[in-house]
């Protein structure tokens, strides 16, 4: 497929095909004041220019500083070799093939991929892919409602606060009642959550690490919102399943998250990739594409799209979701890093995470006026209260090389003192070391 | 074609056998027919109020859904649960082991609109015509 606007001459055909003399008289029937008077683009560049200009741009962001934030997206070390296949003509599209079945080697990609996914959740079934963590909560929430038949919704506003903007957004004219309830020290507020719970909950949704960094055991709240009926939903965090109880072994019904970490690059906007799992009981509900596994006429074992009746293509309307597509690259770049950590790999990295974040947590408890908050226990990020407002030390640091971490101030009303910082694998001892001292010297000048 | 005499139909090849104020439900020999292997029934819950023919259940074969719509208005007592597992039943029992629901009529005038079996056999024979 090429990109060539059609030609004068095609654009003549064309009129004349249809019987009108003019682009204009084809648009005649709207009225002119609904038309455009210009549409303000500028005069076509040359190549070149395009370049030199994007490059200027690009100048603009700060590069090279030395990254302590996370928010839900993280600093991950990403092997070449994730680069190289995933970059291979054979792979290098956006989209599920549309005569899937022709495509083997795709098919079985996306069907190991749904295998890594449901081993970080624990549990036993996992789409093709969603769009990014946001949307896949967003359809965790629905499926939520449309099994229970209950539009109530109680969510923990330890759920970060971009998810819970996308949810209110995409479900603005659905008339879904949301609840959100507390943070305290810390973690899930259960008191709250059980005071709302009744038999018109449809779903309890929680975030494990929670956007403060803690980490949390949500069985006992999982117990209670089955007593009613109603559905635990957890958006989490996959590098961090290396090390933390899953899901699954929570008895969470729905496990979402935001795939960046596994292997796709930090970049302003994405592409991303949101997953989503679910238990056996609930997959008629998934949204989405499936692949399965079968085998053919000669007993080889092949793959397919299945649990179709699901979609839109054959639902129509009754579909679980309007999402016909995955990011099916993003997808096979979570696989290929899945695979190439492995089982072992990929625990050593959660440790590494871990024992990291705990480093840079002494280091910093040693600065003047810090004090990191240690009232439940984290993964790789974690909250500290500074003396002075986060944002300003956020603009310091900067200028010494680091990007120190995200102000809390900006999601959470009260806490314009309180940085999140996060580190990773990619982390090294003087780095952190450096950075604690850069801190101290930030916060004295 | 098989069209037991003691039914009522809709002509979407739904059928209701009433006992007293309860009726049981389920889709037609002619329907499971044209749909082919069944493989996943979505059964109403009981407790649920359903509205004569408005949608009830949805029957899935190989590579289509089709809707399944109320005979009769009323509460589900209960569903055919053998279904969950076994829903090849209703394409080798259409009007006894493949029975959807048990339904506790909510209006006994509504059966006026149903068809007998004889209207129902020479409704379903118009459609091959």
């Amino acid at each position: 497929m090429n990109y060539i606007p059609h030609t004068e001459l095609e654009k003549k055909e064309m009129l004349k095909a249809i019987g009108v003399s003019s682009v204009d008289e084809l648009f005649k029937c709207i009225p002119k004041e609904l038309r455009p008077k210009s549409f303000n683009i500028p005069e076509g560049k040359s190549e070149f220019e395009v370049i030199e200009y994007l490059k200027l741009l690009s100048r603009k962001n700060a590069t090279n500083l030395t990254d302590f934030v996370g928010g839900g997206f993280y600093d991950h070390y990403i092997p070449a070799a994730v680069d190289a296949l995933a970059g291979r003509s054979e792979f290098y599209t956006a989209y599920t093939p549309y005569q899937p079945e022709c495509s083997q080697g795709w098919l079985q990609a996306i069907y190991e991929y749904q295998t890594v996914i449901c081993e970080l959740t624990g549990l036993d079934v996992s789409n093709a892919s969603l769009y990014d963590g946001g949307t896949a909560l967003y359809e965790a929430t629905m499926m939520a409602v449309r099994l229970t038949g209950r539009k109530k919704i109680i969510v923990d506003s330890g759920v970060s606060l971009i998810y819970r903007t996308m949810l209110y957004a995409y479900t603005s004219n659905l008339s879904i009642e949301f609840i959100e309830t507390p943070v305290v020290h810390g973690q899930s507020c259960r008191e709250d959550i059980y005071k709302h719970l009744d038999d018109q909950t449809a779903a309890v949704i929680v975030q494990n690490p929670n956007f403060f960094g803690a980490v949390d055991d949500f069985s006992d709240i999982v117990q209670q919102v089955h007593k009613y009926g109603a559905l635990a939903i957890a958006s989490v965090y996959p590098v961090s399943l290396g090390m933390l109880k899953s899901p699954g072994e929570m008895g969470i019904d729905i496990a979402t998250g935001e795939g960046q970490s596994l292997g796709i690059p930090l970049s302003f906007g994405g592409p991303y990739l949101g997953f989503i799992a679910v238990k056996k009981e609930h997959m008629r509900q998934l949204p989405g594409r499936i692949v399965g596994a079968t085998v053919d006429k000669d007993n080889k074992r092949g793959f397919v799209l299945t649990l179709q009746a699901r979609e839109q293509h054959i639902r129509r309307e009754r579909a679980t979701s309007n999402i016909c597509s995955n990011e099916a690259l993003c997808a096979l770049r979570a696989l290929i890093y899945a695979s190439l950590l492995g089982k072992t790999g990929f625990q050593e990295l959660a440790k590494l995470n871990y024992q990291k974040a705990e480093f840079a947590k002494a280091a910093l408890d040693k600065v003047n006026g810090v004090k990191v908050k240690r009232s439940a226990p984290t993964f790789n990020e974690f909250t500290v209260c500074l003396p002075k407002n986060a944002d300003e030390v956020v603009c310091q640091m900067i200028n010494k090389g680091f990007a120190c971490g995200f102000p809390l101030g900006r999601f959470y009303k009260g806490l314009d003192n309180y940085l999140l910082v996060a580190v990773t694998e990619k982390r090294t001892k003087e780095e952190i070391v450096q950075f604690a001292n850069s801190l101290e010297a930030a916060l004295c000048s | 074609m098989n069209i037991p005499e003691n039914l009522l139909y809709t002509k979407d090849h739904e059928w209701a056998k009433i006992e007293g104020d309860k009726a049981t439900i389920g889709i037609t020999d002619f329907a499971q027919h044209s749909l082919g292997d069944i493989t996943f029934i979505d059964l109403p819950k009981p407790g649920a109020k359903v509205e004569q023919s408005k949608w009830c259940a949805t029957v899935e074969s190989v590579k289509a859904a089709s809707d399944v719509y109320a005979p009769l208005s009323g509460e589900v007592l209960k569903a055919n649960t053998e279904l969950t597992n076994h829903p090849e039943l209703v394409n080798k029992s259409a009007y006894d082991a493949g029975w959807f629901a048990v339904i506790k009529i909510a209006d006994l005038e509504e059966k006026n609109k149903l068809m007998n079996s004889v209207q129902y056999k020479e409704y379903v024979q118009g459609l091959s015509k």
